[in-house]
């Protein structure tokens, strides 16, 4: 009977969460959306504007290189230069975009001078697009210039070429696609995980506790037979449904967003940052959250409860996403990694946990005690939420 | 049948400390009449029903309802007992069928008889050219016949109403005055609290006068017109009440 009436509360509630606009919009449309937008949307205006800057011609100031005709010559010659010369002030012709760049020439240079090593000093805007890739192309300039001229004082020395260069550097990674993962991304998962998993929580946990009450239907249900015990396990499983949904959708969609931009680069550049992540650790990360998710809306179910309104339970959940959002991002910071004492430590452990199984490493012990210590906690908030259904005092509270 | 037996309620209030909503109350409500709770606003009216329908819990005493010990037994209650106020407002999403199906349920209904007994409550009540609108789209007519058929669905034997007209307009607070007669018809068990004399006038065959959470007088409205040699409902009540009013009950 008692499973009857749980199901008989959650069929009901899930009916009218699928008929109210606002619990679809966070729960299902926005996950799905907020990543294509943030990655393809936001990349795509990115890569407009580079490409944009690329293709523009850099107005460009010379200063000096009266003695060097050649390399000014060079500059001038450059596709994507246009060297103007303008008699105000190069800081101010900068600062106000009139010019992209500048580029000081020391005495000396073409001549072959160079005894004094005077730099070739490049004036830019720091931060503006256009201005350091005009900067580039002057620098770019300079390096070709230079590479041309230390060959054909090495040719003149009858030297090789490798004599300025006897060996290479090489960097090469030594450990697999899955690990470079789990510390490339590996932080951000989880993080959505947890932030997704509250957020979807957030508004059926507030509608069907405050929003029951504002709209007067917690003395029709209350009138009820049904054990408070059963009405709030319903609710509950509810709010939960809401929360893992919002958090499979929200990685659905950055996985599909991801792969969509490595096809596009692999498309565009022929080259593309392979991350691979596997099915089985999505998995894992997901079943390490379930009990979060379960504390998650258990406890916003009880802080909920004690509004009067969907207003006042704004005001009391807002404030939650801080003390969710802070653990979580600690756990993303270089140099913090799982230890048996944060393994205690809600939030951030399931946090710092994922990381590693997303990395494809398997501390069992670590699996096991975070886990459980977060069951234990989930298990508190359900206790909690359901003696706070049965206080007089918090259900009619004016 | 209801017996209620030295019930009372008291509140915490950080302002005003320790409130006493109902002190000590007892009456009896027989199967086939219909009870009236006679009180100003904030009398204890809704409390006492409150506790009848096991929505609040008694601080002290007890009730019997059909047989069952509303401390004890408090579900067993609930699902003997039809409930309806003005507060208990319906699901605005849900249409006025799943609405009275979900009620069904909750009281253990399997889905034939479900069936059948919604069938036969939306007949009765003319509701089946809107039952399968949504509540929030309903009319306040439309919706008291909704909340009706919500306290009907499982055929309680007591029906508790919470001054059922407050704020209707009248031909909705019609179609809820000849609910209660046909409740009493029937021969169930009825209480419900007002402060309106024409509704106990009319409905009531045995009141109680309630003021600051204590019974002050109770009877048939003919004794109640022999006893304070007066005729007119609302003037036995303003007897009743004058000595008490201003009085606090501790």
């Amino acid at each position: 009977m008692s499973a009857r009436n749980i199901g008989i509360v959650y069929r009901k509630e899930l009916l009218e969460a699928l008929r109210d606009r606002r619990t679809l919009i966070s729960t299902i449309l926005v996950p799905i959306l907020l990543f294509p937008i943030l990655t393809v949307g936001v990349g795509y205006v990115v890569a407009g504007l580079i490409e944009e800057a690329d293709r523009e011609p850099a107005r460009i100031m010379i200063l000096g290189g009266t003695d060097s005709p050649a390399v000014v010559s060079g500059l001038v010659k450059s596709k994507n230069l246009i060297v103007v010369s303008e008699p105000a002030n190069y800081v101010d012709l900068i600062s106000n975009k009139k010019i992209r760049a500048a580029v000081e020439i020391p005495p000396g240079l073409q001549s072959g001078g160079g005894t004094d090593y005077s730099p070739v000093k490049i004036y830019m805007y720091s931060g503006d697009l256009k201005s350091t890739t005009a900067a580039k192309r002057i620098e770019d300039f300079f390096n070709d210039y230079r590479e041309n001229l230390a060959r054909d004082r090495l040719t003149a020395q009858k030297l090789p070429a490798s004599f300025l260069k006897p060996f290479d550097i090489k960097q090469q990674n030594v450990v697999s696609e899955e690990k470079v993962a789990g510390e490339t991304v590996g932080g951000i998962i989880p993080y959505l995980v947890i932030i997704m998993c509250l957020t979807g929580a957030m508004y059926p946990a507030m509608d069907l506790t405050a929003g029951e009450k504002e709209r007067a239907t917690m003395e029709t249900i209350l009138s009820s037979p049904i054990s408070r015990t059963h009405l709030v396990l319903g609710k509950f499983l509810l709010v939960l449904t809401a929360s893992l949904v919002t958090a499979a959708l929200s990685v659905t969609s950055m996985g599909v967003s991801s792969w969509v931009i490595q096809h596009l680069q692999e498309q565009t550049s022929g080259s593309a940052m392979h991350i691979k992540i596997g099915l089985g650790a999505v998995l894992s990360v997901f079943l390490v959250a379930l009990p979060l998710a379960v504390m998650f809306s258990a406890a916003l179910l009880t802080i909920a409860l004690f509004a009067k309104s969907y207003k006042e339970a704004q005001s009391y959940i807002s404030p939650l996403m801080i003390v969710v959002i802070v653990p979580a991002i600690a756990a993303m910071l270089p140099g913090v990694e799982l230890t048996p004492r944060l393994s205690l430590v809600p939030i951030l452990n399931v946090s710092l946990l994922c990381k590693d199984l997303i990395a494809g490493t398997y501390h069992w012990n670590s699996i096991a005690l975070i886990f459980l210590s977060t069951c234990v906690y989930g298990g508190v908030a359900i206790f909690i939420a359901v003696k706070m259904f049965h206080r007089e005092s918090v259900l009619f509270r004016s | 049948m209801i017996d209620a037996r030295s019930l009372s309620k008291r509140f915490f209030d950080k302002k005003r400390g320790q409130i006493c909503a109902v002190e000590n109350v007892s009456f009896t409500c027989q199967p086939g009449s219909i009870y009236g709770l006679l009180g100003a606003n904030g009398a204890g009216k809704t409390t006492t029903l409150r506790m009848l329908a096991t929505i609040l819990e008694p601080s002290d005493g007890t009730a019997l309802v059909f047989g069952h010990d509303i401390v004890e037994h408090p579900e067993r209650v609930r699902s003997s007992v039809g409930f309806l106020s003005t507060a208990t407002a319906l699901y605005p999403r849900l249409t006025a069928q799943e609405m009275v199906e979900y009620f069904g349920r909750l009281n253990g209904l399997d889905e034939a008889t479900l069936k059948k007994r919604i069938d036969d409550i939306f007949n009765r009540l003319d509701m089946n050219s809107f039952r399968d609108r949504r509540c929030d789209k309903l009319s306040t007519g439309m919706k008291q016949k909704t909340s009706i058929a919500r306290t009907l669905v499982h055929d309680p034997p007591v029906m508790i109403f919470d001054e059922p007209t407050l704020g209707l307009d009248i031909m909705a607070a019609r179609t809820i005055v000849a609910f209660i007669r046909e409740c009493r018809q029937a021969g169930k068990t009825v209480i419900l609290s007002t402060h309106v004399m024409s509704e106990v006038e009319k409905l009531c065959d045995v009141i109680g006068i309630i003021h600051n959470g204590a019974l002050l007088a109770e009877g048939t409205p003919t004794q109640l017109r022999e006893k304070y040699q007066e005729k007119d409902l609302e003037e036995i009540f303003v007897k009743v009440v004058s000595p008490h009013v201003g009085a606090e009950v501790s």
